[in-house]
């Protein structure tokens, strides 16, 4: 199935030629972020972090200030920058899998657990796409990699993590959701759920995984891919707000307990 | 402001120096011999409406530092040899990207988790090997709880006149001792504007902060400007003391930070003794004072370095001195503090050698 995209060029995205493969989802993310902080009106107080992936040149193409984080502590730099910049501004990270889910594990899942006034959005594209097509933590079982030749042996290399629902058991954040940039239909609904994180980000963290494409990593066609990505990654990683303010699940509620510890 | 004299730890005194100069920032994670400083800073931050945070981890610490650092706002962190391991690739990041930071290393012994007690093996770690790629960082290295706090004030002032990060070393001695110290006054710094990531001002080009340069070329010329800096560190900022020097004494004595301390009164009983020895002391790890050495040991018949370690800074000495004239060194490890008299007796062995 095709769809045909049709878009007039967003204001908040600069001139520069997008060095992502064809058919390559990062241009619609980069294109959906640009959108949303340009209809906040908030070009002037966002501060993006760039990641160690396909997307570390993110700052040639969205049009505000950027910092480019090493691989994986794109939440350490944005905490950083947190908890030094003035309140009113809005502060986002932009990860791939391998950058989050394995070398940066740790810094996700703390930044989340503070409840850092951050947006981020986490690209699973189910593969190492930068460093030429490695297995990734997301990658799928079976999945052919250029280090899974035989595809992914989860007797020895583990299953897919899942994010989103790894996050959900934490107390802090706010929203947590799952989109995928599969389809028009999809790609539109996606852009509510980052408009949304933006949104509530002052509130406390806010996180949007995006299922995405790798057609060069994956040794398919841009359209292939789509359908690929419909077919093998959904069941495994289903589209779904897991958390907004007004659907918090009850492992969220406050907790007082009565320790003595110090005087 | 206070400016009397008060007595105070080594650690917490170089966190409210810290303060006091113009530092609101801080972020680490706990490691021993150094948990006074955080916990100095926990309570003490939020006074001046600071922000503390534990981070996850080093590795956490360093990129939150290199988040805050890129805001312009003065940030801090301090850690202990393991944990200053882990924030090396961080450290060359902030190389990198130009960005100011103080980092306070309290060396234990190594390698591996070593122990808890006072050493100064990480020298060569901190001066050569500190991070990847082509990078430098000013290392100060205060020997008494005093020079620390005024050293704290100046690595401020340094990191933000050369946008790079700058290291205060010091080792569990300097941290636990209690000594007299008197402060400056507090001050309120305004973060920088001009290359800062602030949020994209009409009045200037929007800001990157970046360390990737992928064309061989424009990195080539990146590192070009970033060793133009080094290059006026070391016109500029090499310091060291030179103590007990002035009657040319054939035999001079090299240590840095609480070692020289020890040092001193091991060569003012020497004197007593009637043996001419001298000191010389650096205060920059890197910049190395290479011309203060020169005119040291120029009156020196043989050197002798002492370390709480296995002999690294030696290796700089030797490579100033060359073949001109003995450097022998001297030193214990595994976190052992050499003794008056142990060193005392390191020094004579050097008469008997002449
Ligand atoms: C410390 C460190 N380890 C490894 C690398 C090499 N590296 C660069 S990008 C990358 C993986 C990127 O994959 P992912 O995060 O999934 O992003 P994608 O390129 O697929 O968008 C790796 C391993 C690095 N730059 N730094
Ligand atoms: S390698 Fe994959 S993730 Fe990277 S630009 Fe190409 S298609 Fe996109």
């Amino acid at each position: 199935m095709t769809e045909t995209l049709a878009f007039g060029r967003t204001p908040l995205l600069t001139h520069n030629y997008m060095h992502y493969c064809p058919g390559c989802t990062h241009g619609v993310a980069h294109r959906l972020v640009a959108e949303v902080i340009d209809e906040m009106g908030i070009q002037d107080r966002t501060i993006g972090v760039s990641p160690v992936g396909c997307a570390v040149l993110a700052y040639n193409y969205i049009d505000v200030d950027f910092i480019e984080a090493a691989h994986g502590r794109a939440p350490a730099a944005a905490t950083g920058l947190r908890r030094t910049l003035p309140p009113d501004r809005y502060i986002f990270a932009y990860q791939g899998d391998g950058d989050l889910a394995s070398i940066g594990m740790a810094e996700i899942v703390h930044a989340a657990n503070r409840g850092e006034k951050l947006t981020i959005i986490f690209v699973n594209n189910a593969i190492y796409g930068m460093t030429g097509g490695q297995m990734a933590p997301t990658t799928l079982p079976g999945m052919k990699t250029t280090t899974s030749p035989g595809g992914r042996d989860v007797a020895q290399t583990g299953h897919p993590i899942r994010v989103c629902e790894l996050l959900d058991t934490l107390v802090a954040p706010v929203f947590i959701a799952r989109g995928s940039l599969s389809s028009a239909k999809n790609t539109i609904k996606a852009k509510k759920l980052l408009r949304q994180a933006f949104d509530l980000q002052h509130q406390g963290f806010t996180f949007v995984e995006l299922l995405s494409t790798c057609p060069t990593g994956w040794g398919l066609s841009p359209t292939d891919s789509l359908a690929w990505l419909d077919r093998n990654m959904l069941p495994f990683f289903p589209t779904k707000t897991f958390r907004e303010p007004g659907a918090m699940p009850e492992h969220t509620a406050a907790y007082h307990p009565d320790l003595k510890v110090r005087d | 402001m206070p400016s009397q004299k008060q007595l105070m730890k080594g650690a917490e005194a170089i966190a409210e120096a810290a303060i006091r100069a113009g530092c609101r920032h801080f972020f680490g994670y706990p490691i021993t011999p150094q948990n006074e400083i955080p916990e100095y800073m926990s309570k003490r931050l939020p006074e001046v409406g600071g922000v503390y945070l534990q981070a996850e981890s080093e590795v956490a610490s360093i990129n939150m530092i290199f988040g805050g650092a890129s805001t312009g706002a003065r940030v801090l962190t301090s850690s202990s040899s393991p944990g200053v391991s882990l924030m090396s690739e961080g450290a060359s990041y902030l190389v990198g990207a130009e960005l100011p930071a103080v980092i306070v290393n309290i060396m234990r012994g190594g390698p591996g988790l070593g122990d808890i007690a006072p050493s100064q093996s990480d020298w060569s770690m901190m001066t050569k090997g500190w991070g990847h790629g082509d990078k430098r960082y000013i290392s100060l290295c205060p020997a008494t709880v005093q020079e620390a706090v005024d050293m704290m004030s100046l690595a401020f002032d340094l990191a933000e006149k050369y946008r790079n990060p700058v290291v205060l070393l010091g080792d569990g001695l300097l941290g636990q001792m209690m000594e007299p110290v008197i402060f400056p006054a507090l001050s309120e710094i305004a973060p920088e504007q001009s290359w800062a990531a602030r949020g994209k001002l009409a009045t200037r080009p929007r800001v990157i902060v970046r360390s990737l340069y992928l064309d061989p070329a424009e990195l080539e010329r990146h590192v070009d400007h970033l060793y133009d800096k080094f290059a006026r560190m070391e016109r500029e900022e090499p310091r060291a003391e030179t103590w007990m020097c002035d009657d040319e004494p054939p035999v001079l004595v090299c240590a840095f930070g609480t070692v020289a301390r020890i040092a001193k009164t091991a060569i003012g009983k020497l004197r007593g003794e009637g043996l001419r020895v001298g000191l010389w002391r650096p205060m920059t790890a890197w910049p190395f004072p290479v011309e203060s050495l020169q005119k040291a040991a120029a009156t020196s018949d043989r050197l002798l370095s002492i370390e709480m370690n296995k002999g690294q800074m030696v290796e700089d000495i030797r490579a100033v001195i060359g073949h001109d004239k003995p450097v022998g060194f001297w030193g214990r490890s595994g976190g052992m503090v050499p003794t008056v008299d142990e060193m005392m007796n390191a020094i004579r062995g050097q008469f008997a050698n002449a």
